[in-house]
């Protein structure tokens, strides 16, 4: 998926988190999170922005995440509201393609 | 590294100076009592002194001297921040504190910390910026964290001697007749401050409310204080009573309290006569209304409850489902209200209250103890000290006191908070052995301790979703995930005493 823009999704309410992101163009993936629960699941966050952003394609990406407790469920959530935002294709969710992913 | 009974390895020096926990009642022996100096008082002499400095300077504290205070004014103590500050002032240096416990508000103690004035720290527990504080590692020496049977077993018997104790007194007299229930700072029940009394070498009473000679109303006694200092206030009542007594609309917690409420009900304890404690926050505090209605439905009453006082248990002495309150503590003005109004409303000593090493704590005759948790492992072991994040940012307060001396001891704890699960492997800090737990309750419904076979068929028909506390543990890590290990420097910052004495955890800095 081509980003085009910065967008968010997400809020910084507890359970919930607020997921940036920013075309930067290139190859790189850059994730910056900043979660209250980093000690115990930090990395789990990481992996499942991470295999989100792999799932949608999307390369040459800065990722901001502030993240409150939330679920892996919600983690994934906001960042694919965030980088279909980004791509300019708001409410155009795959879900077919999404729901495989969680097959 | 010395192992102890409940797995957790206890540095040598420590585990040798301390022991190491074993089993629950197993260092309760005879013991000779600890012995203070006692500075008599001649006819004609005042006690009454014009401000803490002087206070300092006639007590002639100096380099290396142990000071406590009492924790009845919670969040809004003003004695033990003020006294520091003075201590500091005056340069002295190396001071050991014993205060019953530290809140919030005792957050300035962090550069007493770093300037070498406050060099040992013993408490029941740590909050917010000074826990966080102790667990960067800004102490040479670890914090150790006593129960409050534990604090009082360690003056008792010696292991902390206090050479002065500056005490907030809410309503005192010039000759030192004083309580704590009367008076713009009024907190209610002295009973962790009673121990001081009786066992610190000497004895200040720091009042805002100096009343004629003679106060009537007497918790501490003339015949156990030193002197008497006046100042503007010693507490804000806001505070004392801060967050203890708001009823819960929380349907989590409301599920959780109606579960544990049935669970007291079904089992063999809930009979005429029969005792119970409960504690504050919100499922806690709503056991007892939920509790209430089945005593009046089946006509039950219980003999004394104990506490940690709140407001829903004087309702209870009120109405005559109680027949008296035993009260080391109040959490909110109405139960130390109720403190100075009604005779079975009784004022105890946090010996009586919970010490091991008394001659008959009130918890030895506890049925039914309802208490919280921050993590209970699949050994029913509670941590009540250390965040998921492993800073220290609890109390032990008297948990494993209460848990060891009750017939049944229950936890109440949602099964996950946020993302946290609170069912666990293995809790980062024991503070409670497993063996003291029972009943765990969460709004999934219970688990009872395999060890107690008798509650699991007491337990047979009651109408409450049961399950193994591995059963529990994964539906937790379902939803959440299985936390990472927190990594801990290789620094103590506090040790765990058991009530007894004994380690049963050590905490070491975040890396």
């Amino acid at each position: 998926m081509e980003l085009k823009q910065q967008a968010v999704a997400g809020t910084t309410e507890s359970s919930d988190i607020m997921v940036t992101i920013d075309p930067v163009g290139g190859d790189t993936v850059e994730i910056n999170l900043e979660s209250s629960v980093e000690k115990a699941f930090g990395a789990r966050i990481r992996e499942v922005i991470e295999q989100t952003l792999a799932n949608l394609g999307v390369t040459g990406v800065c990722v901001t995440a502030i993240d409150k407790g939330a679920l892996d469920c919600t983690v994934q959530a906001r960042t694919i509201a965030a980088v279909y935002r980004a791509a300019g294709k708001d409410g155009e969710f795959d879900w077919k393609e999404i729901d495989a992913w969680n097959a | 590294m010395a192992l102890n009974k409940v797995g957790r390895e206890i540095p040598d020096t420590y585990a040798e100076q301390f022991g190491v926990f074993g089993s629950e009642f197993e260092n309760v022996k005879p013991f000779n009592a600890a012995v203070h100096t006692v500075n008599p008082s001649k006819p004609g002499e005042s006690k009454l002194l014009d401000s803490i400095h002087d206070a300092i300077v006639k007590t002639g504290i100096k380099d290396g001297m142990t000071i406590s205070f009492h924790h009845h004014f919670r969040e809004g103590d003003y004695v033990m921040n003020m006294v520091l500050d003075e201590i500091a002032r005056m340069g002295i240096k190396d001071i050991s504190i014993a205060p019953s416990s530290i809140a919030n508000v005792h957050a300035p103690l962090i550069d007493h910390i770093k300037n070498g004035v406050v060099t040992h720290i013993t408490s029941s527990g740590l909050r917010d910026k000074l826990g966080a504080a102790i667990s960067s590692g800004i102490m040479d020496e670890p914090v150790i964290i006593r129960s409050h049977g534990g604090r009082a077993r360690a003056i008792e018997r010696g292991d902390i001697h206090i050479d002065v104790a500056f005490l907030g007194a809410p309503c005192c007299d010039e000759y030192g007749n004083a309580n704590g229930f009367e008076g713009p700072s009024a907190c209610g029940s002295l009973g962790y401050a009673l121990m001081d009394a009786d066992y610190a070498d000497q004895v200040v009473l720091v009042t805002d409310n100096l009343v004629p000679y003679i106060n009537t109303k007497i918790s501490i006694p003339q015949s156990k204080v030193d002197y008497v200092v006046k100042v503007d206030a010693i507490g804000d009542p806001k505070g004392i009573a801060k967050g203890a007594t708001r009823f819960t609309k929380n349907p989590k917690e409301l599920i959780i309290a109606e579960y544990a409420a049935k669970v007291m009900m079904a089992s063999p304890y809930f009979k005429e006569g029969f005792s119970f404690q409960t504690g504050t926050g919100g499922a806690s505090l709503a056991v007892t209304r939920f509790l209430r209605e089945g005593m009046i439905e089946q006509g039950v009453h219980a003999s004394f409850a104990l506490g940690g006082i709140t407001n829903s248990m004087v309702e209870l002495l009120d109405e005559g489902l109680v027949g008296a309150i035993t009260d080391v503590q109040d959490f909110d003005t109405p139960s130390g209200a109720s403190l100075a109004r009604n005779a079975t409303h009784l004022e105890i000593d946090a010996s009586m209250y919970a010490s091991p090493l008394s001659k008959g704590a009130m918890v030895n005759r506890l049925d039914m103890v309802i208490l919280s948790a921050l993590e209970i492992d699949t050994d029913f072991n509670v941590n009540v000290i250390t965040g998921s994040d492993g800073v220290i940012r609890g109390a032990s307060g008297g948990h494993c006191d209460a848990a060891a001396g009750s017939k049944m001891a229950i936890i109440v704890a949602p099964l996950i908070r946020g993302r946290i699960p609170t069912v666990v492997d293995k809790v980062t800090t024991v503070v409670t052995p497993g063996s003291s737990i029972d009943v765990l309750v969460t709004e999934v419904g219970i688990a009872v301790n395999p060890a107690r076979t008798d509650l699991i068929e007491a337990f047979k028909d009651l109408k409450v979703p049961q399950f193994t506390i591995e059963e529990l543990r994964d539906r937790a890590y379902a939803i959440v995930g299985k936390p990472e290990p927190i990594k801990f420097g290789d620094k103590p910052v506090a040790l765990i005493e058991y009530r007894d004495g004994t380690l049963i955890d050590a905490v070491y800095n975040c890396a």
